[in-house]
């Protein structure tokens, strides 16, 4: 039987060490939602939005008050919009109608972000998903809740440099009609590399065409606990420090799982996968750069940090696979620089540079995350940075990303605000080289190779 | 049989056990361990129970407990025993 420490344990996981479910994500196929005639398609896509996800709230609700565990936010994801847009949208203000009814079915069932808004085009573009992408500015100004994401390559089909030199122009377009909200637009577009079908966590969720006609994919977070957990292993060698880890991961993992089955069975939807990854906030003791200090740096961006981050990330990745009955999605340590507060004093000390980041992505999920720029960054630049970050998840056949923001009117020394879980930051330098001609060539990046790995 | 484990922390005072075992009975909820310890004057006690025979849903349970907390100083939590299980027992 259960014992009193046991108990008090997790209890004191949950309250003071941020212990939560990040996120229950249902994703909603929307492929039956095809028409030719865009209104049709519109009315179809709101009705089976609300009709799938009318309980979920209340279901979330639930779970958190029988077991006593906060589940934060519930959203939705949903068939990449350029997939199922094609026939009805004949330009790009066609899809930003499309991206309102997305907001106001999320609006109408309560959940705080819907994820989808997406065009998966690692390879080529059709015109309807070049309508999408050029929609974006105008979607994600004129809507508060929809996110979207852009896949532009993959290890199997290379990088579309087309697409990556478009999402550029993307990016920037989107920060100046956000521009009196300091750029947050940004905050909701993300640019992917192998960007993964079942992914739970905003702005990069969507629902693939992989997938069944609905899913709950549940994400768990918790680097206070893994943090408390590393308090007490100062001096202890590396095997000791793994195996803390690995067993604070599991725990944490447990407890996803447990959240999972419940929802799909209260929802009567089947369960996805439950992706581990270690999602920090801005809360104080939420966050993955306290854990790489209790590791033993000064600050994140210190020589060690890259070391650091691949154990942190491959042990919570062990420690979580056998808690789960299906792990997928992300899965591993995320290195947001305005949602985490240690990584935003990293900055501030001068630590932590974009440069080291991108060295760090090499080894974590993800990529550059919520990351403010000098609003007069080049869209060049941006592309350029895009480029090295899809490079990064083609050659090491994992998942990486840019969500970048580059703010309007405020350059290096500034600050950002941009509230709640978003958080706030320093604007970070960008090299100020340029790459206008290696961007501007066009093309794609043919498939790596994948033998002779050195 | 439906496991409940409700935990009660706080101030040590009179009649915390008293207060909280007369709303179980009250509620027809069945206790079946209880472990208790003092750690520096504070209260931590923790109950395993049986809620199958009650009529109110978890949700009423979990807040009718919280505020008699709140009435009598202490912080009472009443969770499914499964997050602890799942936690702790593979």
């Amino acid at each position: 039987m259960i014992n009193i420490f046991e108990v008090n344990e997790t209890n004191q996981m949950i309250e003071q060490e941020n212990l939560d479910v990040r996120t229950i994500t249902l994703g909603v196929s929307l492929l039956d939602c095809i028409d030719s005639d865009l209104e049709k398609m519109r009315e179809r896509v709101y009705e089976k939005i609300v009709d799938k996800a009318k309980n979920l709230v209340s279901v979330g609700r639930e779970i958190e008050m029988e077991y006593g565990i906060p589940i934060v936010n519930k959203r939705i994801s949903v068939t990449p919009i350029a997939l199922i847009g094609g026939n009805a949208c004949k330009s790009p203000e066609d899809f930003v109608s499309l991206a309102k009814v997305l907001d106001e079915a999320v609006k109408a069932v309560q959940v705080n972000f819907i994820g989808g808004y997406s065009a998966l085009v690692s390879k080529g573009m059709t015109p309807a998903e070049e309508y999408l992408i050029r929609s974006i500015p105008q979607a994600l100004a004129e809507t508060d809740r929809v996110c979207s994401s852009v896949n532009v390559g993959s290890t199997k089909t290379g990088i579309n440099m087309d697409a990556v030199k478009l999402m550029g122009e993307v990016i920037l377009d989107t920060a100046q009609k956000t521009k009196d909200r300091d750029s947050c637009g940004c905050t909701k577009l993300v640019v992917f590399c192998n960007a993964p079908d079942d992914n739970p966590f905003m702005a990069g969720a969507f629902h693939g065409v992989t997938e069944a006609d609905s899913i709950i994919n549940v994400g768990v977070s918790g680097p206070g606990v893994v943090k408390r957990a590393l308090e007490n292993a100062h001096g202890v060698d590396f095997e000791t420090l793994c195996e803390t880890i690995k067993r604070t991961a599991f725990k944490v993992t447990r407890v996803g799982q447990l959240v999972a089955q419940e929802a799909s069975r209260r929802l009567g939807v089947p369960f996805g996968i439950l992706d581990l990854s270690l999602a920090p906030t801005p809360a104080v003791g939420d966050s993955v750069a306290d854990i790489l200090r209790e590791i033993g740096l000064e600050h994140p961006g210190a020589p060690g940090t890259t070391a650091a981050l691949a154990l942190l990330n491959d042990q919570v990745k062990k420690g979580g696979v056998m808690a789960s009955s299906a792990v997928g999605g992300l899965s591993g340590a995320f290195i947001p620089v305005s949602e985490d507060q240690g990584m935003i004093d990293a900055v501030d000390a001068g630590a932590l540079t974009l440069e080291k980041l991108e060295a760090m992505t090499c080894v974590c999920s993800v990529g550059l995350d919520m990351v403010a720029i000098p609003g007069d960054t080049p869209a060049s630049a941006i592309s350029g940075m895009i480029a090295d970050e899809a490079a990064i998840g083609m050659i090491n056949q994992k998942t990486t990303a840019v969500r970048v923001i580059p703010v309007i009117g405020k350059g290096v020394g500034e600050t950002v605000e941009f509230g709640g879980l978003l958080g706030h930051g320093p604007i970070m330098p960008v090299n100020g080289f340029s790459c206008e001609e290696f961007v501007e060539r066009g093309g794609r990046i043919p498939a790596p190779i994948h033998s002779f790995k050195n | 049989m439906k496991k409940t484990i409700i935990t009660v922390v706080g101030q040590d005072k009179v009649g915390i056990i008293a207060k909280v075992c007369t709303y179980l009975s009250n509620n027809q909820i069945n206790i079946l361990d209880i472990s208790q310890t003092i750690v520096q004057g504070y209260f931590n006690m923790m109950m395993i129970t049986d809620t199958s025979k009650s009529s109110k849903d978890m949700g009423v349970l979990s807040q009718e407990l919280a505020g008699l907390g709140e009435e009598i100083g202490m912080v009472i939590r009443c969770q499914n025993e499964d997050i602890f299980t799942k936690m702790h027992r593979i």
